[in-house]
């Protein structure tokens, strides 16, 4: 379980990002923090997975305070996170990525097992170089790939939809089900996309570096899907928070 | 031979006690082993030093390994190796030198080979450069290769030196006929004070002829690289040469290629980037469990791979 108390942080600018936010991410679910753009959510994964430092507040992962460690210290604490914009390296294969993810070596199946649940084919994919012979979609899938190889405590995707084609969206839905499912860890995905908020257990608010709401996604899910409109195409939907 | 000759024949060549094929040693300036096989023949110059290696026509998966080894200072070795390679052989040459240096004393091997391919002859060519040893002295290499290649006739050369040559000059001139191909890849690490200077000129003069470089290279410390290339088409042909550097420290790198298309056929292109490892990338392996050192490590390590 992750736990967020009163935690602020400004940009170098001076500009106030987050302001007192507290909240929780429970074991065993899936918890979407979602909210208007520019309203701090992806400020507050990076507090969580370490890449920033909050200017105050703290942050327990089951329990334990781990507000000073930096981002290798809360990797190797239980948190992975999955960026919104892939990164690319121009040495890495495929399959060596994962590896450093997962932190050993993998054999074929295992490899070829984690990129079939982010919809690649390991033969087709393991020697590709994490370049940018790669699409935008694929090197997208294969971030998420790298969190999934690393069976972590607590499992962070900041927008994992971004990028990422329709066909392969309603895919991406059923593995975080899966996940959900089997997962003994927490799950926390940043999202304003109503399919994604659809399938989670607790839903957060964020709004201008606030927690505006938080609860159960049973509850919030109505009054927030009323706003916004779908495609009338592919029915995907964002959550309209204006 | 002694264990610091076994031990650089190992790093360059991969020598485990004995080599497969044809091959030849060269220790501090004397051919210390001599090998023909019958397909094979290895003659030494009688006018410079160095040797004539004749490859008959229609080889098929042979080898030939001609290492050679500076062991201690005070040694300028300059040796000339002429390869003449039949019509349609196919072969692997494992060339490359080691030079080790425990005094302040300078010492340089400097090989100069030749490269004749006849029609549809493949040539796998690994040249690998190291330098060891406490010596204060300048370890010096200073390869040249000329690359003739006939009608239909491919060279993929495969060129490394990952740290310990206080000085490398590489220099590298290939002509190409019709069809004839040429590949390059090249892998540079420099550190402390280490000067790498790499050039290239590649002349394709048949139509169809196509060249590749790629050149990876990897400057720390207050090491100083420069890379220079010319791909010159005078008929329909591709070049393609691409040369990426990371900076660590205050390595410094120098990159100039160039392109000269004498024919509108010709199709020439260049890539080049010089920068230092990106802050994401070291981030997203943190993000792994990696120190930010492990990490940088590590993306070295996949960058001269």
């Amino acid at each position: 379980m992750l736990e967020v108390r009163h935690v602020s942080w400004a940009a170098p600018d001076g500009e106030q990002i987050l302001r007192d936010v507290s909240l929780t991410v429970p074991d065993g679910g899936l918890t979407v923090i979602t909210g208007p753009n520019g309203g701090g959510k992806t400020t507050l994964a990076k507090v969580i997975a370490g890449l920033e430092t909050p200017s105050s507040g703290e942050i327990f992962l089951n329990g334990k305070d781990i507000t000073a460690l930096d981002a290798t210290e809360r990797a190797r604490a239980g948190i992975s996170f999955a960026f919104q914009q892939p990164v690319r390296f121009q040495g890495f294969t495929v399959k060596r990525l994962l590896e450093l993810a997962a932190g050993n070596e993998l054999t074929e199946k295992q490899v070829c097992r984690l990129l079939s649940r982010v919809g690649l084919c390991g033969k087709e994919y393991a020697s590709r170089r994490m370049d940018a012979s790669l699409s935008g979609g694929e090197s997208k899938r294969i971030e998420i790939a790298g969190v999934l190889a690393r069976q972590s405590k607590l499992s962070v995707f900041d927008e994992p939809e971004a990028g990422i084609d329709l066909w392969s969206f309603q895919n991406l839905i059923r593995m975080f089900e899966g996940e959900r499912e089997k997962r003994k860890g927490a799950l926390l995905i940043i999202s304003h996309q109503e399919r994604i908020l659809r399938i989670a257990d607790e839903i957060v608010v964020i709004a201008q570096g606030r927690v505006q709401r938080q609860g159960k996604a049973a509850r919030l899910l109505p009054e927030l899907a009323r706003n916004g409109a779908s495609c009338p195409g592919c029915r995907r939907k964002e959550v309209d928070f204006r | 031979m002694n264990s610091i000759t076994e031990r650089l024949l190992n790093l360059v060549a991969g020598w485990k006690g004995n080599f497969t094929g044809a091959y030849s040693v060269r220790e501090n300036g004397q051919c210390s082993e001599l090998h023909s096989t019958e397909q094979i023949r290895l003659v030494p110059k009688k006018e410079q030093p160095g040797l004539e290696i004749h490859i008959l026509p229609g080889t098929r998966g042979e080898m030939v390994s001609i290492p050679a080894c500076v062991t201690h200072g005070d040694v300028d070795d300059l040796v000339y190796n002429d390869f003449f390679v039949g019509e349609g052989a196919e072969v692997t040459i494992i060339a490359g030198c080691g030079v080790h240096l425990e005094t302040g004393e300078l010492a340089r091997h400097s090989g100069v080979h030749r490269f004749f391919l006849e029609e549809n002859a493949h040539v796998v060519y690994e040249e690998k450069h190291v330098g060891t040893g406490e010596g204060e002295g300048l370890r010096s290499i200073d390869p040249v290769t000329e690359i003739h290649l006939k009608r239909g006739a491919v060279l993929q050369m495969e060129s490394v030196q990952l740290g310990g040559v206080d000085r490398a000059l590489r220099k590298t001139e290939a002509r190409l006929e019709a069809g004839a191909k040429l590949l390059i890849r090249e892998r540079i690490l420099t550190e402390g004070n280490e000067e790498a200077k790499t050039e290239f000129e590649v002349c394709m003069e048949g139509q169809g002829a196509s060249a590749d470089l790629v050149s990876r290279s990897v400057a720390r410390g207050n090491s100083h690289q420069a890379y220079r290339s010319r791909i010159i088409g005078n008929a329909p042909c591709t070049g393609h040469s691409e040369c990426d550097a990371i900076l660590a420290g205050h390595g410094r790198v120098d990159a100039a290629p160039e392109l000269s298309a004498n024919h509108e056929e010709a199709a020439l292109i260049h890539e080049a980037a010089i920068g230092k490892i990106a802050g994401e990338q070291i981030m997203k392996l943190r993000t792994f469990g990696l120190t930010e050192e492990e990490a940088e490590a590590r993306i070295i390590e996949g960058f001269l791979e």
